[in-house]
């Protein structure tokens, strides 16, 4: 067997160690495999326009940044703080809960794109958590607000990575009959699909109990910020 | 029939005008890498199927060269004041929502509903892509009510966008590189060789270890690759197939799926899963471009483990 193409993925490794830019590192790491594999040069080329060609659809979702930034410059994260402001029972984990349980069934029945960083976390989630936050605990430092938003972000993953396996029609699902096809098992896609959600209620109750903990532990800051206020006179 | 050409055009347009602008914003110190960046994006959204497959390679190289030395920069915006922006929140109140939200009720719409329409025997959206064709539709028409709301062109709209695009920018590329090094990945026969190493190094016959190896090595394969797609034939050709369904007799279907969602727990864990992890921590403004990844980090190890005693426990039940 020919190991030499294992150097491209210690390629991809090494360029990420010594922080080069991925682009780069991926293009130099796809020559070094080709090379190692005895392909040409040309031949590497050939298959790198060949993938370029047929997946240039993932760069779709920038499409949907016209919209969020004249919304944006209409003050939409301004309108989404205040809005929040004056609902009392949204604590901040309630609302990410809420979102990671929506996320989870919307992306289950294939609607990956209901949600979305672009579309969702950054003009909706991510300020109404902020929001949300500082009503209940007070004022937040910028280190708590950047880390309430990154939160934000990984609940909007955690909740459709671990929703859309269930969805019979998802890339994975018939990824995975496919490959199973080849080497001579016929699945049934629904069987597959349906063994996703046991880790998907996984998923929902460890990120849900990190959430309720993160919570918790801005509070405790709050309260210990006041204890240590003078007594007022 | 509207197909994904159809999208490849909306998709080319918009970069076009990206690279016009941002060749002509004279506050950025990199403008002429920004325009021909986003121009040769632009050109290939156009042309890709038309040209051949080593030209456009090479086009893909000269886009990484372009990312990769001295990158792209940052320009001038027509930015609004605080004050502007929360007496437009005042004015526009909720109705700020609705653009917003018209892009996935629009997709769903457009996916669910538009699947059946037909046009005589011609289905009027082509049926193996419904989801992003419906998708440009519905940022097209978002586009359209959002500027009816504020009073402004879609002209207007792009040049906002610029704003995001550039604190992205070039990372937006990477999951479609990602993508071309699979293809090469494959073409090299990587997939064979991990298989080799992995089956010299572990204990074979006892089936916890080797349940154990496949969901840790689809985990650690995909925060290689940033996906677990690629890393999926690779581990299940190597490991789960030949040692745990032939050997151990798992049930495959379960095997598969719990083996799946480990890779899914390595994407919470890598920088190469750039369009979740960095894109994001760009997005949101973060400081600190791993910070979604610190959030999330700790779900991802504990599902892990899940994984492993589910996968065990349901595959051999």
């Amino acid at each position: 067997m020919n190991y030499w193409p294992l150097i491209g993925v210690a390629a991809v490794v090494i360029g990420f160690v010594l922080r080069l830019n991925p682009a780069l590192v991926v293009v130099a790491a796809g020559f070094i495999t080709g090379l190692a594999a005895q392909l040409s040069p040309l031949d590497i080329l050939e298959v790198l326009g060949k993938a370029f060609t047929e997946k240039r659809f993932l760069l779709l979702f920038l499409l949907t940044l016209p919209v969020i930034g004249l919304l944006e410059r209409h003050g939409l994260k301004e309108h989404a703080q205040n809005w929040v402001a004056r609902l009392r029972g949204a604590t901040m984990a309630r609302l990410l809960i809420a979102y990671l349980l929506m996320r989870q069934l919307s992306s289950a029945l294939g609607l990956t794109s209901l949600g979305g960083h672009p579309q969702t976390v950054r003009p909706l989630l991510a300020p109404m958590a902020e929001g949300a936050a500082q009503t209940r605990h007070g004022e937040l430092d910028d280190d708590e607000r950047q880390r309430i938003r990154a939160l934000a972000a990984g609940t909007d993953n955690v909740g459709m990575f671990f929703g859309e396996d269930i969805f019979i029609a998802f890339g994975a699902v018939l990824l995975i009959q496919s490959f199973f096809a080849e080497h001579g098992f016929e699945l049934d896609p629904l069987q597959i699909a349906l063994w996703g959600i046991p880790t998907a209620i996984c998923a929902f109750l460890i990120h849900s109990v990190r959430i309720v903990r993160f919570e918790r532990r801005l509070g405790r800051r709050g309260t210990a910020a006041a204890a240590t206020e003078p007594p007022s006179p | 029939m509207i197909t994904l050409t159809f999208v490849y055009w909306v998709l080319g347009a918009y970069f076009g005008v990206l690279a016009w602008r941002g060749l002509r914003d004279g506050a950025n110190p990199r403008r002429l890498a920004n325009g021909s960046f986003w121009g040769l994006i632009a050109l290939l959204m156009f042309t890709a199927e038309h040209l051949p497959n080593k030209i456009v390679g090479a086009c893909v190289v000269a886009l990484a060269v372009l990312a990769g030395f001295g990158g792209l920069g940052k320009g001038g915006y027509d930015e609004t004041a605080a004050e502007k922006k929360q007496d437009e929140a005042q004015r526009l109140g909720n109705r700020l929502f609705w653009p917003a939200l018209l892009i996935p009720s629009v997709t769903l719409i457009g996916a669910l509903g538009l699947k059946y329409v037909r046009i005589g025997d011609t289905p009027l959206l082509q049926t193996a892509n419904v989801t992003l064709i419906a998708l440009a539709i519905a940022c097209l028409i978002a586009l359209a009510a959002a500027c009816r709301l504020t009073k402004q062109t879609p002209w207007s709209g792009v040049e906002q966008s610029r704003r995001l695009v550039d604190s992205i920018g070039w990372a937006a590329l990477l999951p479609l590189l990602l993508a071309t090094l699979g293809s090469v990945f494959e073409a090299g026969g990587v997939g064979q060789a991990v298989a080799g190493v992995m089956r010299a190094v572990i204990p074979v016959d006892n089936a916890f270890v080797v349940v154990v190896a496949y969901a840790l090595g689809m985990a650690l394969f995909t925060v290689i690759m940033g996906n677990a797609f690629a890393a999926f034939p690779v581990m299940t050709a190597g490991i789960a197939l030949p040692l745990l369904v032939h050997h151990h007799g798992a049930e495959p279907a379960s095997l598969a799926a719990i083996g799946m969602l480990s890779g899914y727990c390595g994407t919470l864990l890598t920088p190469m899963a750039a369009n979740y992890n960095l894109v994001p921590a760009a997005l949101l403004e973060l400081k600190a471009p791993y910070g979604v990844i610190r959030a999330q980090w700790p779900t991802g190890v504990v599902l892990l483990a899940c994984n492993v005693v589910l996968m065990y426990w349901i595959a051999f039940r």
